[in-house]
């Protein structure tokens, strides 16, 4: 067991929320938003991992005392996954759509005129 | 069996929305909304018979049939009491009523996919309010998401819709990774994804580091998505631009669900481990609740354009009712649950009409049309009644607290009704002057509607009627009270729920022992005759003192809908949170 991997996840978390705060472009936003997500996925996996442990498939063959590593978290991984490729093609399609109708996909210049 | 109706009422939405998205192309116009329609009443139905089938037990039902084995629970279920079915109900019959006003408001010009749509959000939300297992919740937190981003962003002519549609997507995007990262923790300290085990756990532990950033983090989760300040900004941008009758399901039940669930993990997941720091957790949340209330209340004010003004309204709601949880009493959970369930009704009755006046007069500015609305006088008592009951139905469902909580949370929902009253009575009976500096003119475009048409049917109306007089029924209602705190009782008692859930040791429900004082009826009207003052002072007054207008200034200038703020309230929200959770819980020696 090391931490590095929740030191990375926790950089990735970070990192993508200070470019997502700071971000002058709608698309490199979306594209933020990924790598947060992807500290979860790597925070995920983390959790669950043994070392010295084998991949959760047992067939004909494989002794079941050899261990695995946890299998629900790399199940919650994938539902993750899909999760946010939905959310994620949602969001670049809305973006698409901004560039057509205001001319911009900076958030800053999308501004509310009435302040 | 009463337990084979618990899947179906997310199963039905879900399973429909898919055959509609495959068949809709080639049905006759209209029968998809038919089709919503006709689901929208099962899942309501449906919902009902929960209520009365889990009054004397709650339903546990494990999915698959795997049950827990020696208290270790391998399985993802479903539990429903009435309090959880009763939230259920309340999503089908506003589903109902949304997709009713959809008849008439969108006309001949059918929406693709906008059923389809409805019945995936209808779906994800019923699931998100019966799931008992966190990464569930989860899944149906952001399936529910996505639908309502894409509800949001509909009118993708506008550019305003599209801006509010990626400025909710961003942000609670945000909040789903707080929630998920909070969840991974729970589960590599525990375990379990099952809520009461995760309680077992825990309770078995200290109130550690972990228990600490795992909480926060769960509860800033869901309370993004309930529009908690500092976290409510998306919310107010969202609910202007969406169309009205989606605004129906989005300001009567989906921002609650984020207060319904961190009641929920509260008690289930940590009220063991957290229990001899409730006053700690007690403090932060009543807090929060009393801020959202107020600044809610204040913003709702200064709001010319409707659909705005409502957005603050359900923010300064929500404040009072997860003040209302945050007490951490059963009292206050079963007051806020009966509360949010007769507040979503009003609240949805307010936006039908809305519908309606944008359907009708194609505007919902408050200023510009002014006087304007005596063709529809029904729209305006539905406005009206609406507007007061407002005021009066969020201090009924406050069930205890100090007097000056009270007083608070009074004046907040006064400040809510009085906000509408006076758009009603300027509307609709022409009182007050056309101009105002105070207000915050609407966007333009911001509020456009559909295209004019003056002789639009009843349907946009009828189901606002309905709305208002089921909520202000429920409100009044004696004895609900009583039995939502009977059963709320049941729901504060973790260790009793875990035997429950996890070993079947069914325990009996508590007596009743709660009548509702008659200072609730007093706080109640004391709202109320405050609404009215307050709206005569937003019509009447002659100036503004500036030291009103100066600090509401300011916070008009914060809601600027630049996503990157927003997200910037959010991570210094959760720090904040963050720390005070640790700074008091680590002092308790």
């Amino acid at each position: 067991m090391t931490v590095l991997p929740y030191l990375l996840a926790a950089w990735l978390f970070l990192v993508g929320l200070y470019d997502v705060v700071t971000s002058r472009h709608l698309v490199h936003l979306v594209i933020c938003l990924i790598v947060m997500q992807s500290a979860t996925y790597v925070l995920l996996l983390a959790i669950g991992y043994r070392s010295g442990k084998k991949a959760p498939i047992f067939t004909a063959g494989v002794p079941v005392k050899v261990g695995a590593v946890d299998p629900v978290v790399q199940a919650l991984t994938l539902t993750d996954v899909v999760v946010s490729v939905t959310g994620v093609a949602l969001l670049l399609a809305l973006v698409v759509e901004i560039w057509k109708r205001a001319g911009t996909v900076d958030p800053d210049r999308l501004r509310r005129k009435e302040s | 069996m009463s337990s084979t109706l618990v899947p179906l009422v997310v199963a039905v939405p879900l399973l429909a929305a898919a055959a509609l998205g495959a068949l809709g192309n080639f049905a006759p116009s209209r029968f998809d909304n038919l089709v919503a329609i006709a689901v929208a009443v099962a899942v309501t139905v449906f919902s009902v018979l929960l209520i009365f089938r889990s009054a004397d037990q709650t339903i546990h039902y494990w999915f698959g049939g795997w049950k827990p084995r020696s208290g270790i629970a391998i399985g993802i279920s479903f539990s429903v009491d009435p309090l959880v079915a009763g939230v259920a109900a309340l999503i089908g019959v506003l589903a109902t009523a949304a997709l009713v006003v959809s008849w008439d408001y969108f006309g001949e010009q059918v929406p693709q996919h906008f059923h389809v749509l409805m019945l995936i959000f209808l779906g994800s939300m019923t699931g998100f309010a019966l799931s008992s297992d966190l990464f569930n919740m989860f899944v149906f937190f952001e399936l529910m998401s996505i639908a309502a981003f894409a509800l949001t962003g509909y009118r993708i002519e506008q550019s305003s819709a599209l801006q509010g549609a990626i400025n909710f997507a961003v942000v609670n995007s945000i909040g789903a990774f707080m929630l998920l990262t909070g969840i991974a923790l729970l589960y590599g300290r525990t375990g379990a994804l099952n809520l009461a085990q995760i309680g077992q756990v825990l309770s078995r532990g200290r109130a550690d580091g972990l228990v600490v950033v795992a909480f926060t983090l769960v509860v800033v989760g869901f309370l993004t998505k309930a529009g908690a300040v500092p976290f409510h900004f998306w919310l107010s941008d969202a609910y202007a631009v969406a169309p009205a009758p989606v605004c129906i399901l989005f300001a009567g039940v989906m921002s609650d669900l984020g207060l319904h669930a961190t009641g929920r993990t509260y008690w289930e997941g940590f009220s063991g481990v957290l229990g001899a720091d409730a006053g700690s957790v007690r403090g932060v949340l009543v807090g929060l609740g009393v801020g959202t209330a107020l600044l809610g209340g204040a913003m709702a004010f200064v709001q010319a354009g409707l659909k705005r003004m409502l957005a603050f309204v359900v923010i300064s709601h929500v404040g009072i009712f997860l003040a209302a949880i945050g007490l951490l009493t059963a009292r206050g959970l079963a007051g806020a649950t009966v509360g949010i369930v007769a507040d979503g009704l009003v609240k949805g009755a307010l936006f039908c009409a809305v519908a309606s006046l944008a359907r009708r007069l194609g505007e919902t500015d408050e200023l510009s049309l002014h006087g304007r609305g005596t063709p529809i006088p029904i729209t305006g008592a539905v406005l009206g009644v609406g507007a007061v009951g407002l005021a009066v139905v969020p201090p009924l469902a406050i069930l205890s607290g100090d007097g000056w909580l009270r007083g608070l949370l009074v004046v907040a929902s006064a400040l809510t009704g009085g906000a509408v009253l006076r758009a009603a009575g300027r509307i609709f009976l022409g009182l007050g002057p056309k101009q105002d500096e105070l207000l915050v003119e609407p966007q333009a475009g911001a509020e456009a509607e559909l295209r004019r048409a003056p002789r639009a049917g009843a349907l946009l109306w009828l189901p606002g009627i309905a709305l208002l007089a089921a909520g202000l029924t429920l409100a009044f209602t004696p004895g609900l009270a009583r039995r939502a705190v009977q059963h709320a009782e049941l729901s504060v008692d973790r260790p009793a729920l875990a035997r429950e859930t996890l070993h079947g040791v069914r325990t009996p429900l508590p007596k009743p022992s709660f009548e509702r004082s008659p200072a609730a009826y007093a706080y109640a009207g004391a709202a109320g005759l405050l609404a009215v003052g307050f709206a005569a002072l937003g019509l009447y007054r002659r100036r503004v003192p500036v030291l009103v207008a100066a600090p509401m200034h300011r916070l008009k200038l914060l809601h600027d809908g630049v996503v990157g703020e927003y997200v910037t309230w959010l991570t210094v929200g959760t720090a904040v949170i963050g720390v005070l959770f640790a700074v008091l819980i680590a002092k308790r020696p």
